[in-house]
């Protein structure tokens, strides 16, 4: 018998089943005076499983787990903070889990009031006039805010001709890859010495070209741009929008509004700042904070308000459509919502404070230890290099491989690109004081180990549901479904130490 | 509450330790200026308790929600087995992050692993992907593959698509590059489609089920598509195709469609308001290099035992950059968990007698309501799960009516289109008992006296 782990296809058998449903008690006619000339399927080769192997199978795997209710996961730009459990339970109200999005207005004004709420407290905390909550994700948010540029360029008769957007290589990655999705060309410019913007080379870039600058605050560093009010003022006096990418909005939350820094727009990812579940990789939300004159641009359909009644107005001509094949991702939204208004506004400045706190104190008790490329105080992250390590042969992918081993998810590792074997650490503010000591005693150690057994950290890590992963396998032999192989040993696997 | 755990004393350890005298001199690189002056104009903060009676209060304010459902239109009201609610919510899934160290994500990799394989399976392809935001954006995405892959440029669709989708595609394609194919009855017919091929599209994209629920001859689609060069992208209900044909499989020398994607949220997801939902995306290991979003893929240890991983992530905007084959950087991980679990638990033949309930008591709806008078099938032709049906008044009236009874009957198309104002779309899942199927059509009856 094979001892390894099975997978769902791998377990029952013929016969087996989970639960069953009731027997049909309207009049039962053959499918085939139901669907006349319709194929039916011959075979579906799913699973038979009965129900308890079926919890069994997904509790084994649960348990395989890092998760932030069972520990610390220092993320840098991923915010991984408490995920309140009162928020899980709003959203599965049956009023809302059971609100269908095509119900019409009247028998939705639960659901539309949740909605026009959130936009209102995430236009005051950001400073803007009005919210789009219907985009999925950051990136989507990205997306559908370089739409409302496009269609603002174009309602000043611009569109043909601004097609160049500008961004730090410091920037994430979704940035270009969502100026490419306009088929509009992503212009890079190099960080200054302390990765902040250089106003002259953005001055180098501007011109009657640019539709937009996107800028990360802070930026990817963890650092606050010192000149933004210079670098905002500059875009727009070339005609160009600034887009700010709001993965870091952590940090400025009832401290900095970035309406007032001078940005057009921004996206938000409620799934960090609003503390709504990562859920294993989603799902997220990432709704868009619009300025004053980018309203007439949002996607349709907007919650309008009259006399205490919403409603969804899908009449807005210069609407860049729509982007979510309903209202956006509501059962998130409640989450955030829940999550703002349970802190309040001195607990959501709180939240920031706590953080950048957490992370300035995190960066001093390591700078020793590791190389600090930019010493500056950091606001809510901060970036170390693992270069030192390197002469010991050990790279910060085994740091980051090692840490796995206390119980502590890695940090986010090789970005930003501008630093050399980068370890981004963001603490959030979920963290108390004795995590973050932990935290720094067993990176001192793993440095320490670095130095006087580099093989342990090559070999890490020991104490994980599985051992290094053979990513280069995976890639070259491609088994993405069980059909076509599960990577299930042929010989009985070695017994688990 | 502010879900944080720290004592003044311990901030002054901390400041001290970081070698300033104040939190302030932590923020000198933000210019005074821009900082807040006063606190931010936002309610709260609220108990758990407060908070319970507000959001309470909201949910109650959906009266949708208390009715017996027949709505559809994209978003169903399948029954959940309890087992999926008690897996799905415990934080080891839902408070994880993306799987970037696969060591300590082994619960949610094999989770997406199997989820890709049950995909697969169930749409007739060879691979499918982590999932993506929803059934629009999956379209979305499979249109902007195929014209990566074919190099062209237009997108023939056929117009019995999801008025949303047309829309969500609409935002994203420049208008140049879409046709939109007018349906006959409900549907699309091929003749039409042929008109609107040419040597610049790059794929035809229809659906199935359609829209109107109806069930069109998907491979009269696939053979003219590929014989104009053209991929052939099926935007799919996977509940149907736990009993159709999948529109993956050749058939009758006809070759299937090269991409099919749709929305999932029928695998054990609830309503919830539309959102969040589930994108779903498969296609043959030829394109799997051009495919959007996350993959999982099965590989060893260093020990040899099997594990699961995240791979090309090449693709990805996060290594590529502006060359990343799409822009998306999460996928709908809880909600494909849910999925894998649901379909893990009716396994081959509960999903399929899901989809068989689903025809007997939709079409028995059908017939009830043909015998009302006033009421009529708009189409012609196989359906299922949903149809529409004509009514003696606008279907605004109806819905309104039949809810003082406690039954919402239906989607009102009105609302979509004032040629479809007196039409409503009406789903029947296996939750909708015979008595409710009854009361749905005695509500009929009575929305419609005296209308004509």
């Amino acid at each position: 018998m094979n001892l390894e782990r099975r997978l769902l296809t791998e377990q029952g058998g013929p016969g087996h089943r989970g639960p069953e449903l009731p027997a049909c008690d309207v009049p039962v006619q053959p499918l085939a005076d139901r669907l006349p000339g319709v194929r039916l399927r011959e075979r579906l080769e799913f699973p038979e499983v009965s129900e308890p192997e079926v919890v069994r199978h997904f509790i084994e795997l649960s348990a395989l787990n890092h998760h932030i209710d069972r520990g610390f996961y220092p993320l840098g730009s991923c915010t991984m903070k408490h995920n309140p459990k009162i928020n899980d339970e709003l959203a599965s109200l049956p009023g809302f889990a059971l609100s269908h999005p095509l119900a019409g207005d009247d028998a939705s004004q639960g659901s539309l009031r949740v909605i026009r709420e959130l936009q209102r407290v995430l236009a005051e905390i950001t400073g803007f006039s009005a919210v789009t909550t219907q985009p999925s994700a950051g990136a989507q948010g990205e997306m559908t805010g370089l739409l409302m540029i496009r269609a603002w360029h174009r309602s000043r008769g611009e569109g043909e001709k601004r097609r160049r957007v500008i961004i730090p290589d410091s920037a994430h990655g979704t940035n270009p890859a969502s100026v490419n999705l306009l088929g509009w060309e992503t212009v890079t410019i190099p960080s200054e010495e302390h990765a902040a913007v250089n106003p002259e080379a953005l001055a180098r870039e501007l011109d009657d070209r640019t539709a937009a600058v996107m800028l990360t605050v802070p930026n990817t560093l963890g650092l606050f741009e010192p000149r933004i009010l210079e670098v905002t003022r500059m875009a727009h006096a070339a005609g160009a929008q600034v887009y700010m990418d709001g993965a870091n909005l952590n940090a400025l939350v009832g401290l900095v509004r970035p309406g007032e820094l001078g940005f057009d727009l921004m996206h938000i990812n409620v799934h960090k700042t609003f503390s709504t579940p990562h859920g294993g990789g989603g799902p997220g939300a990432g709704p868009v904070a619009v300025a004053r004159h980018l309203e007439p641009f949002l996607p349709v359909p907007v919650v309008v308000e009259q006399g205490g009644r919403l409603r969804l107005e899908h009449e807005r001509p210069q609407s860049v459509g729509r982007v979510h094949s309903f209202h956006g991702n509501f059962g998130i939204l409640v989450r955030a919502l829940a999550y703002i208004l349970s802190l309040g506004p001195g607990g959501l400045e709180r939240v920031s404070r706590t953080a950048i706190l957490n992370a300035n104190y995190l960066m001093r008790r390591l700078a020793g230890t590791y190389e600090l490329p930019h010493p500056e105080h950091c606001m809510h992250e901060f970036v170390l290099s693992g270069r030192p390590l390197r002469k010991y042969g050990v790279k910060t992918l085994d740091v980051a491989k090692r840490l796995l081993d206390f119980g502590v998810h890695a940090p986010t590792v090789y970005f930003p690109l501008i630093v050399e074997e980068a370890l981004m650490i963001e603490p959030t503010e979920t963290e108390t004081l004795d995590r973050l000591d932990h935290f720094a005693e067993v990176m001192i150690r793993i440095a320490a180990e670095a130095r006087e057994n580099p093989q342990q950290l090559l070999d890490a890590p020991f104490a994980t549901p599985v051992r290094r992963l053979d990513e280069g396998r995976a890639a070259r032999e491609l088994k993405l479904t069980w059909a076509l192989g599960t990577g299930r040993p042929a010989a009985e696997p070695a017994a688990r130490p | 509450m502010s879900y944080v755990g720290r004592t003044r004393e311990e901030e002054r350890r901390m400041l001290e330790k970081i070698g300033v005298p104040s939190f302030e001199a932590l923020l000198e690189a933000v210019p005074a200026g821009v900082r807040l002056k006063s606190g931010l104009g936002i309610e709260g903060p609220l108990s758990e308790i407060e908070l319970r009676r507000r959001f309470g209060a909201w949910a109650a304010a959906n009266e949708g929600a208390r009715c017996a459902s027949f709505l559809g239109a994209g978003c169903y009201d399948h029954y959940i087995p309890a087992a999926v609610n008690a897996l799905a919510q415990r934080s080891e899934f839902a408070t994880a992050y993306t799987p970037y160290q696969p060591e300590v994500a082994q619960g949610s990799l094999t989770a997406i692993f199997e989820f890709q394989s049950l995909i697969a399976e169930l749409t007739g392809m060879e691979v499918a992907n982590a999932s993506l935001y929803d059934g629009a954006t999956a379209t979305v995405e499979a249109a902007l593959l195929a014209r990566h892959s074919t190099g062209r440029s237009r997108v023939v669709v056929a117009g019995t698509l999801h008025p949303h989708y047309r829309e969500v595609l609409r935002t994203y394609l420049e208008d140049r590059a879409l046709s939109f194919v007018a349906d006959r009855g409900g549907q699309c017919a091929p003749e039409d489609v042929q008109l609107a091929l040419g040597p610049d599209v790059a794929c035809v994209v229809y659906s199935y089920p359609n829209f109107f629920g109806l069930l069109e001859s998907p491979h009269a689609l696939h053979r003219l598509a590929h014989d104009a060069g053209a991929l052939a992208v099926a935007v799919c209900d996977p509940i149907a195709l736990a009993l159709l044909e999948p529109p993956g499989a050749a058939r009758d020398g006809v070759t299937g469609a090269d991409l099919v994607v749709g929305e999932g949220q029928s695998l054990g997801n609830p309503p919830s308001f539309g959102g969040p939902a589930l994108g779903f995306f498969a296609c043959p290991e030829t394109l799997v290099r051009r495919m959007p979003g996350r993959l999982a893929a099965a590989t060893v240890d260093k020990a040899g035992r099997r594990g699961f991983v995240l791979t090309l992530q090449t693709r990805e905007q996060h290594i590529r950059r502006e060359k990343a084959t799409s822009n998306i950087c999460t996928n709908q991980g809880l909600l494909a968990l849910r999925a894998t679990i649901y379909m893990g638990l009716m396994g081959k033949q509960g999903m399929r007698e899901v989809a068989e309930l689903c025809v007997q008591k939709s079409h028995h709806a059908a017939e009830l309501a043909a015998r009302i008078p006033g009421y009529r099938r708009a189409h012609e032709g196989p359906f299922f799960r949903e149809f529409v049906l004509e009514c003696p008044r606008s279907a605004a009236d109806v819905v309104r009516t039949a809810r003082r009874r406690g039954i919402d009957p239906g989607v009102d198309l009105g609302q979509f289109s004032e040629a479809w104002r007196r039409w409503l779309l009406v789903a029947v899942t296996e939750q909708r008992s015979a008595e409710e199927i009854e009361r749905w059509a005695e509500a009929l009856r009575e929305a419609g006296e005296g209308a004509r």
